[in-house]
């Protein structure tokens, strides 16, 4: 611990040959949920001080492995070695006394807990016997921080931090409790790619000293990018091993979807008509009373997706709700095909053929104890034929449903069973029957996709691409910039409130609209100082 | 009476107040301690995630049982073990009774510990069930025992503050209106900032915001969430118990049933005002019952002018509800600015679900 | 509630890969009546336990504390006699069963109104406020009308009472759907407050002139006529008109729809275009008028005035009805019932076999504890494909003390 490598990074085959006991081996792990089993038998295998990469699409059990390393989940079967000794993990603070530490995708930090709170949760030194130390916290983590090359303030509050700072706390977290395997989960999910080539450089350097690290992803460019071995799951099981120098993103996508994929949908031609939605110095009130949206002027046309890319939290939630109504305008204007209809009610709006898929679906898109029936008719079901003179029509709701879930292929046994019950694609399935279902002029897609699995997100793509076709005006927001550079014709950057730039979405250079997401298009030096250290 | 200046019947109003500022102020700190370890006990229980609304039927249980116990334990023990000291009137039956009576209080939430925790149950149906049960087992067992008319265990008697220090300029009135208590009053006061300095200088402190907050990260460091929202919350009842007794055992000495009115809810209202903390809570306490204070005041002190008799002709009601009245007016006032903790009154769930 | 929500899983127990072929088995008329039986087991099976469950811990409490009488010992016999005394007061005489329908009655209309709140996902513990407004502002209009005609005065002062109730739900409603105050601490404030303004209405402005006590003039040709028995009066028919009105509103009409969809989750009813805040605040005023409908017809129909020393334990009641009755009319109906039974047979109870009637109370709260704790009962008695003790309530405590809802 005490030893810093040389910040040099080595390229990952050439990595020294490893040791013969694994750090870290997990023998027949099998997890069952109810109806579903999550890990069937799966073997996994760490070597000291290698980046090992566990790829898998959402809901291929990579989660649940983590989980059950991390005693957040007891294993119906199966066994754990740490340094070739069988182990039991009876729960977290179990997995950090043997130096196993998970950041989390959903972070694991308390926002209003200061940096230094979050990171000695758990781990408090005490003097005068109650009290919590403080200054020593403080000094410990600033001299961690250091060795790795960033710099953090203990103090500040977590919530006020960016969320590639707050990843860092995660880490720091680990490292603060001597981890010698740290577990990261999706950890790039949520960063601009120069986040991520930063957050790169320092898992580098944790491996080179000597620490295990297991990378789970579903992003295959990253994995090839990072890991040192590659272990691909699918449906809870191992289905292939590889190393990066001997294997493709072609050959990782089969193996984790299990059939050939196209890593692209075809976005085709767009052939952009008349201005539909027009966005003019829209400024917007967050939660708090703070301006999130800050003099935001866009236009979207017929037949063209718009898509907006940025870091969440950069006011891209709050300019969607304005626009559908669900949250008041402070000023500016929004008008569609040249009607103003700032403000106007989401049951207006609504009414002026504008749809809107929701980022949180159990949130705003359904309400999972009620049928799908009822969820399908949940903005029309005071119209007739669902409805007259406020009496409503369950013959008409129910035929209505059934219609819907053949033609979107919602998986369901009847149309009255709980939208709870069904999977996370099929309920968002649901939603985008009740949406697409009628011809629209403008569309709002708020991370449609986020957390589906390849053959839901395929789906939704192609219908969102088949309503562009029929001349729909699509605004897509979404934090994965993968998603906005393969779906959009034009690209508008969100930074703190305004968009920042606007770029062609088929010729725009990934790195430039990273930059333009963390920085603003400043120059770094204006823009908040980068936390990792220069390379 | 209809053409009074506004402004002199201000003056005279604030001269009413100022004249009568030591009254009010020794009613109000005592009008304020149930209310206040209502919320203290919100503030230690919501902390940690779980709503105690609770707390109303625990003060009532604790009242019911810490009179009761005296009952028995002036009818029971020996006389020479009854005696009783000078200072704050302390006896074996009394001390016996404010133990059962946080015995009680414990006991209690222990229930609604594991309704709300261990069965997940919605925690404010939980807490309606402890009122609802309260409110019966107190009334029934008060109808049969108090027939006999029994012998109660007497009071816990006040701090005489000394005449010289009472009337110090200035500040006397205000030693008078905090150290001429009972001991329960003085040791709630006490409480307050103990619990404040405990819970944002200390381990249980930082875990129990960290749980409130957010338990599955609390988790993920190896906390034992179910552990310290048990401990929590049973704290909680005792602190409940402590305003119960009070009401029995050293505001009055005698158990009427619905004794505790309403101030366990007062104390929650106090709990959101003051934004989850101990000084906070107690701070609006004060708030709340020097409404009452001063309703009181008019009620006995009225001065003769044309205020006084303003003031006399409004119906005594309107005196009785004001704190009810008050506390709605803050609450409607105050919540918008006023965020509870992040996990409040949601169940959790250990072991992750995918 | 709790127990059988699990929306996040993404895996969840049936059908993840079935597909979506609509199932429809050829339905006979014996299969049907199969399944409707099979429903009310399911529905009905957990509460039908708990009060067995409560009447065996009541009755072990009663024995505990026959004690307590001076100079009695432990009286095993004491329950029986007990239950005994309840049963003749209340379904085993003639008199007891009409008294039991004129206690169902405004238990049977406040419960209907916490139901609905509960639906609304609202927990409305003002009942008993709303409940004595009700009664106050109602003996205040009768007076007005008293000596007019019964077509003009029962209709006038039932109306007068209604108003009153809903105007004591709507100032909670406005409060929560506008300033974010939790309904839990207003309508309990409320209900404090409402007693201050009934004891200031009866001992002052509705104050008979020299009578010696604090009491109100009789409501004259406002009282509801009797239908059967001594005092089975006109408003046990309107409390029982009630049940269908407030089922199908709920379950026929889209108002109910949005009720439902509002308490289910406010964002998503918000995005669909309801809007929860007039909801709220229309739900909690006709959930208030509900309770004073049930003030109102127990001074019109039963006292015919107000004293100082009108209480009632109404309002805490209907929560239990409500929640037992699983916010659904016909279960409130059915649990309405059930209290009013016992209310009936309680003073019968006391004077009979010398068990104060707040046992009934006591019984009430045993009945809540295991209905909470029905998942542990389901494994302990094994009982499978029945429902949880209590319906859906699940954001009544989500919006606790936050801000107010937009």
């Amino acid at each position: 611990m005490s030893t810093v490598p040389p910040s040099t990074l080595t390229p990952p085959d050439e990595v020294p040959p490893p040791p013969a006991v694994p750090a870290l081996e997990m023998r027949g792990i099998t997890k069952r949920y109810p109806g579903v089993v999550a890990n069937d038998h799966i073997d996994l295998e760490i070597k000291p001080g290698e980046i090992h990469a566990l790829l898998g699409e959402n809901g291929a059990g990579k989660t649940t492995l983590m989980n059950v390393l991390y005693g957040l989940a007891v294993p119906d079967e199966g066994e754990i070695l740490l340094d070739g000794v069988s182990v039991k993990i009876a729960g977290p603070s179990d997995a950090i006394a043997r130096g196993i530490s998970m950041v989390h995708q959903h972070f694991m930090l308390v926002p209003v807990l200061t940096v230094a709170e979050n990171i000695i949760l758990g781990e408090e030194t005490l003097h005068r016997a109650a009290f919590i130390d403080h200054g020593a916290a403080n000094r410990k983590i600033r001299e961690l921080a250091e060795r790795f090359g960033f710099e953090i303030d203990p103090t500040a509050k977590v919530a006020t931090l960016s969320v590639g700072q707050q990843q860092r706390v995660e880490i720091l977290k680990a490292l603060y409790r001597d981890t010698r395997i740290l577990v990261l989960d999706e950890p790039t999910a949520v960063l601009t790619p120069q986040e991520t080539d930063e957050i790169f450089v320092l898992l580098r350097r944790l491996a080179d000293s000597g620490r295990s690290i297991i990378f789970i992803s579903h992003k295959l460019y990253e994995v090839l990018a990072i890991a040192d071995r590659i272990t691909v799951i699918r449906r809870g099981r191992v289905v292939g091993q590889r190393l990066p120098k001997e294997t493709s993103e072609e050959d990782l996508a089969e193996l984790m979807v299990g059939r050939e994929v196209l890593l692209t949908v075809a976005r085709g031609e767009s052939s952009p008509g008349g201005v539909v939605l027009e966005i003019d110095d829209l400024h917007v009130k967050d939660d708090r009373g703070h301006e999130a949206v800050r003099g935001v002027s866009l236009k979207v046309r017929a037949g063209e997706i718009l898509g907006i890319a940025g870091v969440a939290g950069n006011g891209q939630d709050e300019l969607v709700e304005a626009l559908v109504g669900l949250r008041p305008v402070a000023s500016g204007q929004v008008s569609l095909d040249g009607k103003d209809i700032t403000s106007a009610s989401p049951r207006k709006i609504h009414e002026l053929d504008v749809a809107y898929v929701p980022a949180d679906r159990h949130r705003f898109g359904l309400i999972l104890s009620f049928s799908i029936a009822d969820n399908l008719v949940l903005n029309r079901y005071m119209n007739p034929p669902f409805a007259r003179a406020g009496i409503r029509n369950d013959a008409a709701i129910t035929a209505e449903a059934e219609e819907n879930i053949a033609e979107f292929d919602v998986r369901t046994p009847s149309a009255s069973v709980h939208a709870g019950t069904l999977s996370g694609g099929n309920q968002q399935k649901v939603v985008v029957a009740r949406e697409f279902d009628r011809d629209l002029k403008l569309l709002v897609l708020d991370q449609p996709t986020r957390g589906l699995d390849v053959g839901s997100i395929e789906f939704i793509h192609r219908q969102a691409i088949d309503k562009r076709q029929a001349g729909t005006a699509i605004l897509l927001v979404s934090a994965e910039l993968d998603e906005v550079l393969e779906m959009s014709d034009r690209i508008a950057v969100m930074y703190r409130g305004q968009v920042v730039g606007e770029r062609d979405g088929r010729t725009a250079d990934k790195n430039e609209i990273g930059l333009l997401m963390a920085t603003g298009g400043k120059p770094p030096s204006e823009a908040k100082p980068s936390t990792v250290a220069d390379e | 009476m209809t053409d009074i200046p506004v402004l002199g019947f201000i003056i005279q109003f604030l001269a009413f107040l100022i004249d009568q500022l030591p009254t009010i102020s020794h009613a109000a700190v005592a009008i304020a301690i149930p209310i206040g370890l209502a919320g203290l006990c919100g503030v230690v229980s919501e902390r940690s995630g779980v709503v105690n609304i609770g707390l109303e039927g625990m003060m009532l249980t604790a009242a019911f049982v810490g009179w009761v116990v005296g009952v028995m334990a002036i009818a029971l023990l020996p006389p020479d073990l009854q005696g009783r000291t000078d200072v704050f009137g302390i006896s074996l039956p009394l001390l016996i009774g404010l133990v059962a009576a946080l015995l009680s209080g414990m006991l209690l939430a222990l229930v609604h510990a594991w309704l709300s925790i261990s069965v997940r149950a919605d925690q404010i149906i939980s807490g309606v069930i402890i009122n609802i049960a309260a409110i019966g087992l107190t009334g029934y067992l008060n109808t049969l025992i108090s027939g006999g008319s029994p012998q109660g265990a007497g009071k816990f008697t006040p701090l005489q503050v000394p005449d010289n220090i009472a009337n110090l300029p200035f500040i006397g009135w205000l030693i008078d209106a905090i150290f001429d208590q009972g001991p329960i009053a003085i040791s709630a006061i006490v409480l307050v900032i103990v619990v404040q300095i405990l819970l944002f200088r200390t381990r249980w402190g930082l875990r129990t915001r960290a749980v409130g907050e957010h338990p599955r990260a609390a988790e993920t460091v190896g906390i034992n969430v179910i552990r310290l929202r048990y401990r929590n919350v049973i704290m909680s009842g005792a602190i409940a118990a402590l305003g119960g007794a009070y009401l029995s055992m050293e505001l009055t000495s005698s158990f009427q049933a619905g004794i505790s009115a309403g101030r366990g809810f007062i104390g929650l209202a106090a709990m959101i005002v003051g934004r989850w903390t101990p000084i906070g809570a107690f701070g609006a306490a004060l708030l709340f019952a020097s409404s009452s204070a001063i309703g009181r005041a008019i009620t006995f002190a009225a001065p003769d002018n044309d205020m006084g008799n303003f003031l006399k002709d409004i119906p005594q009601q309107f005196y009785d509800a004001l704190p009810y009245i008050v506390t709605i007016v803050v609450l409607a006032g105050l919540i918008g600015r006023s965020m509870p903790p992040a996990a409040d009154g949601q169940p959790y769930e250990r072991e992750a679900a995918a | 509630m709790t127990d059988q929500l699990t929306p996040q899983s993404p895996q969840s127990p049936q059908s993840v890969n079935s597909p979506g072929e609509p199932s429809k088995p050829p339905v006979g008329w014996s299969v049907r009546a199969r399944s409707l039986l099979g429903q009310a087991w399911s529905a009905m099976a957990m509460p039908l336990l708990a009060i067995f469950l409560a009447l065996i811990v009541g009755a072990v409490v009663i024995i505990l504390t026959s004690v307590l009488k001076p100079g009695a010992t432990f009286d095993v016999g004491l329950p029986i006699r007990a239950y005994q005394a309840l049963w003749d007061g209340s379904l085993g005489s003639e008199n007891g069963r009409v008294t039991t329908l004129v206690q169902t009655a405004p238990l049977l209309l406040a419960g209907l109104g916490v139901g609905l709140g509960f639906r609304a996902g609202l927990f409305n513990i003002g009942a008993q406020g709303q409940f004595l407004v009700g009664a106050v502002f109602c003996v205040a209009g009768a007076l007005v009308v008293r000596e007019q005609d019964p077509i003009i005065a029962i209709p006038f002062s039932l109306l007068v009472g209604a108003i009153a109730g809903a105007v004591w739900g709507f100032i909670p409603g406005v409060l929560k759907a506008f300033r974010g105050a939790h309904e839990v601490v207003t309508t309990i404030m409320l209900n404090f407050i409402a007693l201050a303004l009934v004891s200031w209405m009866i001992t002052g402005p509705l104050r008979q002139p020299r009578a010696p006590q604090a009491v109100t003039p009789d409501v004259g040709n406002a009282t509801l006529p009797i239908l059967f028995g001594r005092d089975g009066h006109l408003g046990i028919l309107l409390a029982f008109l009630a049940v269908p009105i407030v089922w199908f509103v709920l379950n026929r009409m889209t108002i109910g729809f949005e009720i439902r969809a509002v308490g289910a989750n406010p964002e998503a009813s918000r995005y669909a275009g309801m809007k929860p805040r007039r909801l709220i605040v229309f739900t909690m005023s006709a959930a208030g008028m509900l309770a004073g409908l049930a003030g109102t017809i127990n001074i019109l129909g039963i006292s015919h005035h107000m004293n100082a020393s009108f209480s009632t334990t109404v309002g805490f009641d209907a929560i239990t009805v409500a929640l037992l009755g699983r916010s659904n009319p016909i279960g409130i109906m059915l649990s309405a019932l059930l209290f009013g039974m016992l209310r009936a047979g309680a003073s019968q109870m006391q004077i009979q076999a010398g068990v104060p009637a707040e046992l009934v109370d006591m019984l009430e709260a045993i009945i809540l504890f295991f209905l909470v704790a029905s998942p542990v009962l389901r494994r302990v008695f094994r009982l499978r494909g029945v429902k949880s003790g209590l319906g859906t309530t699940e954001t009544m405590t989500r919006t606790y003390g936050s801000e107010a809802i937009r």
